[in-house]
């Protein structure tokens, strides 16, 4: 039993070997992706695309300017005629405008005008800019402590979300192909006739590909740790046991979409296209779950990457151990043999 | 001509023989834009505010049953710091709010020492955004107690999107989105399926021109594309109430070229891939690239500048400009000429390099 495990699992790695650009492709998409989305990714508002207008200048308005200009919240663009305020923000020059009022110098009453398309960054554009009018120190307003993320990188929020991305999609699609390739070319029915059991068929496909995603693993820590300055400050244990639970549920994810599809287009395109949309958007990668309608919210739960990813989030940036993971290992860990069961099972239909 | 009608007719005939994409190509569509405009809210709403109070004054209770009968907040009660720092830990809280003794007695003898704010920094724009609510909050209730408010020199209005409605802003580049999966993957997948299946030796043997061969392949893909378009846009005007501001021309001329471009990109992942997993890896790729830094999801505004610079060479990052303008602030074809003409360039040398690097030879 064991040497025709081994056997067919030998028959595995031949498969993904004879491939050498498949699986340069599949090692290195990850590197690249991670090391350019980790830097590039950021929802941080830097520089606010300022200007400012008056009916006419004044001293006062002049040196109010020159206090904007030389603040580093704000890229500042010049100064425009009133009449030119809306053209400005429709066309993309700048992100507000400063308008001074008529008699700036004795009421020093001002209006922010905000190009509001994008209601986050406006919203923080307005309270940069507001702040500074108001007198830099924001008046006598309590101040706000950051804790974990003092510098308020969004590096570091995104990392764990862009693991719980790729890996996903990149083992689903490995495995997807590898049972209705089987069909295909018609070497199913060789499969189906030779003694071993469908358990051992889907778990010697899955071992080659688990080490492939644990190389990729190693890489992308040492990437996270080095490059991009990610704490770690967690359970190193933690992390690898539930990145090593998510990568063999989703394996199995692609296993499983193996076996309901007819051929490797259908499984290439579920696995890879489809699964793009729910892992991005329910995942709460980017958009936080808690703000969805209630039955998003539930449907979202059947998303692996929405539990991977808050799990690693509180290993690699809160430095949290294995205790504050465990509903979260279990959720996945439950996900994984269930797709694992069902994977044989559909498996064996095939059989009879 | 004749010979590209003929072989469109074969392209219509097996598109209706297979089960699968037909259904992939209107289901798609419908699902995006009729949820994920639901999930895309950024507004920081539900943070949970945990208050360590160390001061038992009228004053201090007044803050605490403000924050709650806010909809933003949620209030629970802490015994000490270290209790409220667990309910962060454990992901129970947000925010910490810390009233120090005696803080409405040293408050009204003027010399008062501040709530102390602490944010959980690990979703930034939550905490920071969260944190200014809360002290927001704060200083409204002190002000109420004080009987004075803090006269208003600055006053803020935002145009385009007066109601803060971050859904109107993201429809648009979900409508994109959809644009970049279904005439990226598709056209490449349909390519490499004839190289696997072998029936390009076939074509490759006929007279058929190239050019012929690959316009074939590409045309199907342009009308979906087209169609996605209008239908999306009529969903989500139906829907959501979302129409565009500018004009119907200029998103479709927009959309028309970005559509030959991900064609353009698909052949040619496909003239470089000898197998169906080859052509999605690397196509996946480049979706991923395009989705999350093209600006689309995330402000190109936020990247440090060697991103943003990089973000030029990002094909959909001027789509995104066109839609979200057209949309939202009715700028015109003339406002936005740089945006058309670098999506043009694009369109025709794509197109160019994936005519060229088909080879009929193997």
């Amino acid at each position: 039993m064991r040497k025709s495990f081994i056997a067919f699992m030998r028959k595995e790695v031949i498969h993904i070997l004879r491939d050498p650009r498949t699986l340069l492709i599949a090692l290195l998409i990850p590197i690249v992706e991670m090391l350019l989305f980790g830097f590039a990714i950021s929802m941080d508002v830097n520089e606010v695309e300022l200007m400012a207008a008056a009916p006419r200048m004044t001293p006062a308005i002049e040196s109010e300017m020159s206090r904007l200009a030389h603040n580093p919240s704000v890229s500042f663009k010049g100064f425009i005629p009133t009449s030119e305020v809306e053209d400005r923000l429709r066309s993309g020059c700048a992100l507000a405008v400063v308008v001074f009022d008529a008699d700036y110098d004795a009421n020093g009453l001002s209006q922010v005008v905000v190009d509001g398309s994008d209601p986050v960054v406006a919203q923080t554009a307005a309270g940069y800019v507001s702040g500074i009018l108001n007198g830099g120190d924001g008046g006598r307003m309590p101040g706000v402590t950051i804790l974990y993320n003092p510098r308020l990188r969004s590096t570091y929020n995104f990392v764990p979300g862009i693991m719980g991305l790729i890996f996903i999609l990149i083992c689903a699609m490995l495995t997807s192909v590898s049972i209705v390739r089987e069909k295909e070319t018609g070497t199913m029915e060789v499969l189906l006739v030779s003694p071993i059991r469908p358990v051992m068929i889907v778990i010697a496909k899955m071992i080659p590909y688990f080490l492939l995603a644990c190389a990729d693993l190693a890489l992308i820590l040492l990437l996270a740790a080095t490059a991009l300055d990610v704490p770690l400050s967690g359970s190193m244990s933690a992390l690898i046991l539930v990145s090593m639970v998510y990568i063999i549920l989703s394996l199995a994810l692609g296993l499983f979409i193996s076996t309901i599809t007819r051929t490797q287009m259908e499984a290439l395109l579920i696995s890879g296209m489809m699964l793009i949309i729910p892992v991005v958007m329910l995942s709460g990668m980017m958009f936080p779950i808690e703000n969805m309608p209630l039955p998003l919210q539930y449907l979202s739960s059947v998303v692996p990457a929405r539990w991977y990813i808050p799990a690693m989030r509180e290993i690699m940036i809160e430095g949290l151990g294995f205790s504050h993971i465990l509903p979260e290992l279990g959720i996945l860990t439950a996900m994984a043999v269930f797709l694992v069961i069902v994977a044989i099972k559909r498996f064996k239909t095939r059989l009879e | 001509m004749k010979t590209l009608c003929i072989l469109l007719r074969k392209e219509l005939l097996l598109f209706r023989a297979n089960k699968f994409i037909p259904i992939l190509a209107l289901l798609y569509p419908c699902v995006v834009i009729l949820v994920i405009p639901l999930v895309t809210t950024m507004d920081v709403r539900h943070i949970d505010v945990s208050v360590v109070c160390r001061d038992n004054s009228r004053l201090s209770r007044d803050i605490i049953s403000d924050l709650a009968a806010s909809e933003y907040f949620s209030v629970t009660t802490a015994a000490d710091y270290e209790a409220a720092m667990e309910k962060i830990e454990d992901g129970t809280a947000d925010v910490i709010l810390e009233i120090p003794a005696d803080f409405q007695k040293h408050l009204e003898s003027g010399a008062y020492e501040m709530p102390g704010i602490s944010a959980n920094g690990v979703n930034g724009t939550k905490g920071a955004l969260g944190g200014r609510y809360v002290a927001a909050a704060v200083m409204g209730s002190v002000a109420k107690s004080l009987g004075t408010t803090i006269p208003e020199r600055v006053t803020v209005t935002y145009l385009y999107n007066p109601e803060l409605e971050y859904r109107d802003y993201m429809i648009p580049a979900l409508m994109i989105m959809l644009l970049i999966m279904i005439c990226g993957f598709l056209p490449s997948l349909n390519l490499v399926q004839e190289k696997e299946t072998g029936t390009i030796e076939q074509m490759n043997v006929t007279p058929v021109k190239t050019v012929t061969f690959v316009l074939s392949k590409m045309v199907p893909f342009w009308i979906i594309g087209l169609l996605i378009m209008a239908a999306a846009m009529l969903l989500a005007a139906t829907v959501y109430g979302l129409v565009p501001r500018g004009s119907l021309a200029s998103i479709f001329i927009g959309a028309t070229l970005f559509i030959f471009v991900m064609s353009g990109i698909g052949i040619i992942i496909a003239n470089f891939s000898a197998k169906l997993s080859q052509s999605m890896f690397l196509m996946l790729f480049i979706v991923l690239i395009f989705v999350l830094i093209s600006g689309l999801l995330t402000p190109i505004s936020s990247m440090p500048s060697w991103a943003r610079y990089a973000t030029y060479a990002l094909p959909p990052r001027y789509f995104v400009e066109i839609m979200r303008c057209v949309y939202l602030k009715a700028t015109s074809i003339g406002e936005l000429w740089s945006q058309f003409a670098a999506l043009a360039g694009f369109a025709i040398a794509l197109n160019v390099v994936a005519a060229m690097t088909y080879r009929k030879q193997a």
